[in-house]
This record gives structure tokens, C-alpha cells and sequence, in this order.
């Protein structure tokens, strides 16, 4: 009894050496991979910040993403910030620490790219920038992205990644799903090529809209990719569901992704999509 | 376009005064309220069912089918509970799967087609949140019918009559105009979900009811619906107010160009 009270037992004493273990390691020195279980040292993982093991490609800032993605960018409406149209408490100082965390005004960064002199417009939501989540002025940044794209003739490359619509902004945050895909269409209905890249992770509202509207639906590596949160599904059927439902392998199973491209070959990829893909893309 | 109200017996913005956004939850959540049924044997009591989607299957959630209204054929299309706990279960209480959503586009592709004018009537807690559905492409089917529902040149309109979940409504709700019965809610969200999320808290669930702005006086406010039908407990007047509407509605879209219509249906998502 006093040996336990004094939290001096055997076990307790363990416990208490493993913590002080742990605390001598800093920080952000070993990375665990979510898929596979690896554990990399962080100064082992280059820009793609890929699991050497698995391949699944770690959630990556937009701007760290379109340095090694594209040849040269010019940004467009980086100066678009979210609104705040329920007045939600605490909203905007998430939206500060977002602006901090990403270096972006919204949870997209949109732009002109070139990829071996190939032009394209290119979107990159940001898992960083409030978990990608579909903002009024997201759905407004990516409208005029296709609608830009429309006129100049230029065909849209965008990387997904999202927790779905931004809760903070309610119904407006809805309507972008239908906002958005207008513009997808009459960007398709000039005849012109979509390419989507869905990266880990695409869910809910991001999913349900312009995500699978693309010409051409690729994934990264193990990419969480789904409608309904993990959760709710298995709350819905009272079972457990495979860990691997999401997974972007068993989505292209399904039907529904063309091809699993790992990091270091999008570019590549792109470069070819984008020059054989369509034949009006000039 | 202008907003219009249709005022019963009272007006609503007195009736709007004195309830707040739970009781709105309650009411659009209520057994009381017309059915998907109730509204097809009322107001078109020739309706002919079409079924499936032409792909995979036959989403019993989602009812469809050709009817007359005032002499002219058009599209009609409801979300379905089901009555006995086993048809429930079968439509997952109003939950349609990827299959159901492929439904109604077939059914409106069908009907643009043919020009004829297609009545969407949605009470849906959202797309239902399963396994074979995540398996089926449940994103990809809502995408779809935004994508191409949003093109097809031909009067749609769609009328909350209950619940109105999330993408699973909106999916239904994304042609020319939608109104909302009185007692209905139009939401990203449930207000459990929302709270669960924001505040890790399924208990304030009357707080995110009134901060989300779900009631259709809210909606309104917004430009998120273009108006609010009347609502007595007698469910023959609400179908009559239904009518009135849909007749005065109908009209004002097919005095318009394809043209016209494509477009405002741009705009009206575009100023979002």
C-alpha cells in the first residue's frame, strides 16, 4: 500500500525513465509515417516529404508543394481572405494563426504555372490553412481560377486537400460546391482539360464537388480519399470499416481515380498529361 | 429576382418572431409535415414512376417519375422516408446512396431532353453515410449532378419540405430556384455534427441550431432560397400553396430563353 502511494513501484518508476527518454529527444526529430508505421528521421525527408517505405506522400504546405511542382508560378487574388459571415467566435484568430502557419490568404493558392513551357492554371489547397476547408473565399479564389482559365484558354491542374466545407461559414460554404462546379463546367464546355490531383487528405464537400470533376483524376499514395468521416460511417452501419476504405488504392479499385502518381514523378506526369491529355490545349 | 412571400393567415414574419431556430429543427424534423408521398398523390395524381439510374440500381430513397401539371408534362422528383420500419431501413429514413443521385440525373438529362420542367421536393438528413456508399462513389455522384444538373437547359425547381442535409440537399437543389416550406432547415450540417465538430460538444445543439443560420427566414435573408411557402397544419393547404407557387414560378422561368436560364443559374451561385 505505502509502496504505491508513493508511486514508487517497479512499473511506475519505468514509466517515469521512458518520459524522461522521450523528453531527451526533441522535438520533430522522428516522423511517423500514418500509413505504414516507418519512423524517418525528419532531416532524412526531402521537399516531397514522402515516406521512403510506402510512398505516401506527408501533408505539405501549398507553397512548399508548387517550389519543386512547377517551373515558374505567378499567383493570382492572393490578397482574398476569408470572410466571416455568421461572425463565428474565435474564427478569425484561426483564420491569423492560418495566415501564419501557410503564408496564404485563403486555404488555396491559385496562379499561372508553366511546367517545360506548357501553361497551365494551377490550384493548391492548403491541409494547413484550417484543414483545407472549403471558405466562401476559397470557393471564390478556385470560381475565378476556372473562369480565368475559360478565357485565356488555358487548362486547370488543381491539388486537393480537405477536410470538406468550412463549418465557420455554414450554408455559404455549401453553395461553393455548386459555385465551383459551374465553373468547372463551362471551363469543360470550351473544351478544355481538368486535371485533378486528390492528395491526403480529399473528404466531404471537396470530394462531393469539384474533385471528381476532373478530365483526369489522379492520386497520391495512400491519400485518404471519401465522402463521410470514418466515424459517422461506422457509427452508421455499426461495424468497424477497413482501415484501407479510404485509401485512394481501393477508391481507383472502385472506379472512381485513373492513376496513383507518387511525388516525385507529378511533374513528369503533368508534363505529359497536359501536352498529349487534350489536343486543343495549345 | 424579387423576393416573394406568400402570406396565409397569419404573417410569417410574426410567426418567424416567436420561434427560434430549434423549434425550426423540431418542426422540420416532425412526423407532422407532408411526405414525399402525400405531395405526389395530391399534386399529381397521375404520376408514373420511372426507376433506377441505368447503371446499377434502384435507389428506393429517391422516387421519380413523369406526371402532368395544369395539362403539361413534367420531371418530378422526391426524397422518401418510408412509412413501416422496414421500408425505412431499405431507404435508409430518406438517406439516398450514390445510385439515387444517379437517378435524378438520368431523370433530368431525361427531362431537359424533352424540355420538360423538373419539381425536385427534398427532406433528407444528407447522403447516407455508409460503407457501399463511400464504395459507390457517393462524392462522386453528388459532383455529378452539380456539375451537370447545373447545365441542363430546362426549368427546375426544388422545394424543402423537411430536412435539407448538406450536399445530399444540395445535390437536389442546384438548378433555378429552391423554396422552403415554413417549417423546413437547410443546413451544411446537422446542428449535432456542428456542434460535435466546433466545440467537441453534441449537447449545444440548440446554439449551433441559431448560430448556423439553417431557418428559412435566415435563408432568405442570405439569398440562399427564393422564398417561403406558407405552412398550415392542414397538409391540403400546404399542397395548394405548394401549387400556387410552383404554377406562378413555372411560368416566370418558361417565359425565359435557355439562354436566360442557364444563365441566371450561373449567377445565382456565382454572387455566393
Amino acid at each position: 500500500m505505502k509502496l504505491y502511494q508513493h508511486k514508487n513501484t517497479p512499473t511506475a518508476l519505468h514509466i517515469k525513465a521512458d518520459k524522461a527518454a522521450d523528453d531527451r529527444v526533441p522535438d520533430g526529430l522522428i516522423r511517423k509515417c500514418p500509413k505504414c508505421g516507418t519512423e524517418i528521421f525528419t532531416n532524412q525527408l526531402d521537399e516531397y516529404l514522402t515516406c521512403p517505405n510506402c510512398d505516401y506522400g506527408f501533408r505539405l504546405a501549398a507553397k512548399k508543394r508548387v517550389a519543386w511542382l512547377v517551373d515558374d508560378f505567378e499567383e493570382w487574388d492572393q490578397d482574398i481572405v476569408p470572410s466571416d459571415p455568421l461572425e463565428f467566435p474565435g474564427y478569425k484568430q484561426k483564420v491569423a494563426k492560418a495566415h501564419k502557419n501557410s503564408g496564404l490568404g485563403e486555404s488555396v493558392l491559385t496562379g499561372l504555372a508553366h511546367i517545360k513551357h506548357q501553361a497551365f492554371a494551377l490550384g493548391i489547397m492548403d491541409p494547413t490553412f484550417i484543414m483545407g476547408s472549403l471558405g466562401q473565399m476559397t470557393g471564390e479564389k478556385l470560381t475565378r481560377l476556372f473562369e480565368k482559365a475559360t478565357v485565356e484558354k488555358l487548362p486547370v491542374v488543381l491539388f486537393t486537400a480537405s477536410g470538406g466545407a468550412r463549418m465557420q461559414e455554414g450554408i455559404l460554404s455549401l453553395m461553393q460546391m455548386a459555385k465551383v462546379s459551374n465553373a468547372v463546367a463551362k471551363h469543360s464546355q470550351a473544351g478544355l482539360l481538368y486535371i485533378v490531383v486528390l492528395t491526403d487528405p480529399t473528404t466531404g464537400g471537396v470530394t462531393a464537388s469539384f474533385a471528381t470533376e476532373g478530365d483526369i483524376t489522379l492520386a497520391e499514395p495512400h491519400a485518404m480519399v471519401g465522402f463521410a468521416g470514418r466515424r459517422v460511417i461506422e457509427q452508421t452501419i455499426h461495424e468497424k470499416i477497413a482501415p484501407d476504405l479510404q485509401d485512394a488504392e481501393n477508391v481507383l479499385k472502385h472506379g472512381f481515380i485513373d492513376h496513383i502518381v507518387k511525388r516525385q514523378n507529378e511533374k513528369d506526369t503533368l508534363s505529359w498529361l497536359l501536352q498529349f491529355g487534350s489536343e486543343s490545349n495549345e | 429576382m424579387k423576393k416573394t412571400r406568400l402570406v396565409g393567415y397569419y404573417s410569417l414574419e410574426v410567426k418567424a418572431m416567436n420561434r427560434v431556430a430549434m423549434d425550426v429543427v423540431k418542426a422540420a424534423r416532425s412526423e407532422v409535415h407532408v411526405s414525399g408521398h402525400e405531395l405526389r398523390l395530391q399534386l399529381f395524381p397521375d404520376f408514373f414512376e420511372l426507376h433506377g439510374d441505368g447503371l446499377s440500381g434502384d435507389d428506393p430513397a429517391i422516387v421519380g417519375g413523369l406526371a402532368t401539371f395544369n395539362g403539361q408534362p413534367v420531371t418530378v422528383i422526391t426524397t422518401s422516408r418510408g412509412h413501416s420500419l422496414e421500408e425505412r431501413m431499405q431507404k435508409h429514413f430518406g438517406q439516398p446512396e450514390p445510385s439515387g443521385y444517379r437517378k435524378v440525373l438520368r431523370l433530368v438529362k431525361n427531362a431537359a431532353k424533352f424540355h420538360r420542367p423538373v419539381f425536385l421536393f427534398v427532406d433528407t438528413a444528407g447522403a447516407y453515410p455508409g460503407k457501399s456508399a463511400e464504395e459507390n462513389g457517393q462524392g462522386e455522384a453528388i459532383a455529378q449532378n452539380l456539375l451537370q444538373i447545373g447545365q441542363m437547359a430546362t426549368p427546375i425547381i426544388t422545394v424543402m419540405y423537411g430536412e435539407g442535409g448538406s450536399g445530399g440537399a444540395l445535390a437536389l437543389a442546384c438548378g433555378n430556384e429552391v423554396w422552403m416550406l415554413e417549417n423546413s432547415m437547410y443546413s451544411v450540417l446537422s446542428p449535432e455534427g456542428f456542434a460535435s465538430i466546433l466545440w467537441k460538444d453534441a449537447d449545444k445543439v440548440a446554439e449551433a441550431a441559431s448560430k448556423m443560420k439553417l431557418t428559412p427566414e435566415d435563408l432568405l435573408s442570405l439569398d440562399v432560397i427564393e422564398g417561403i411557402i406558407d405552412e398550415p397544419a392542414d397538409h391540403t393547404v400546404v399542397c395548394r400553396n405548394i401549387k400556387q407557387r410552383l404554377e406562378t414560378e413555372l411560368a416566370k422561368l418558361q417565359a425565359m430563353s435557355d439562354d436566360e436560364l442557364l444563365k441566371r443559374r450561373y449567377e445565382r451561385f456565382r454572387k455566393f
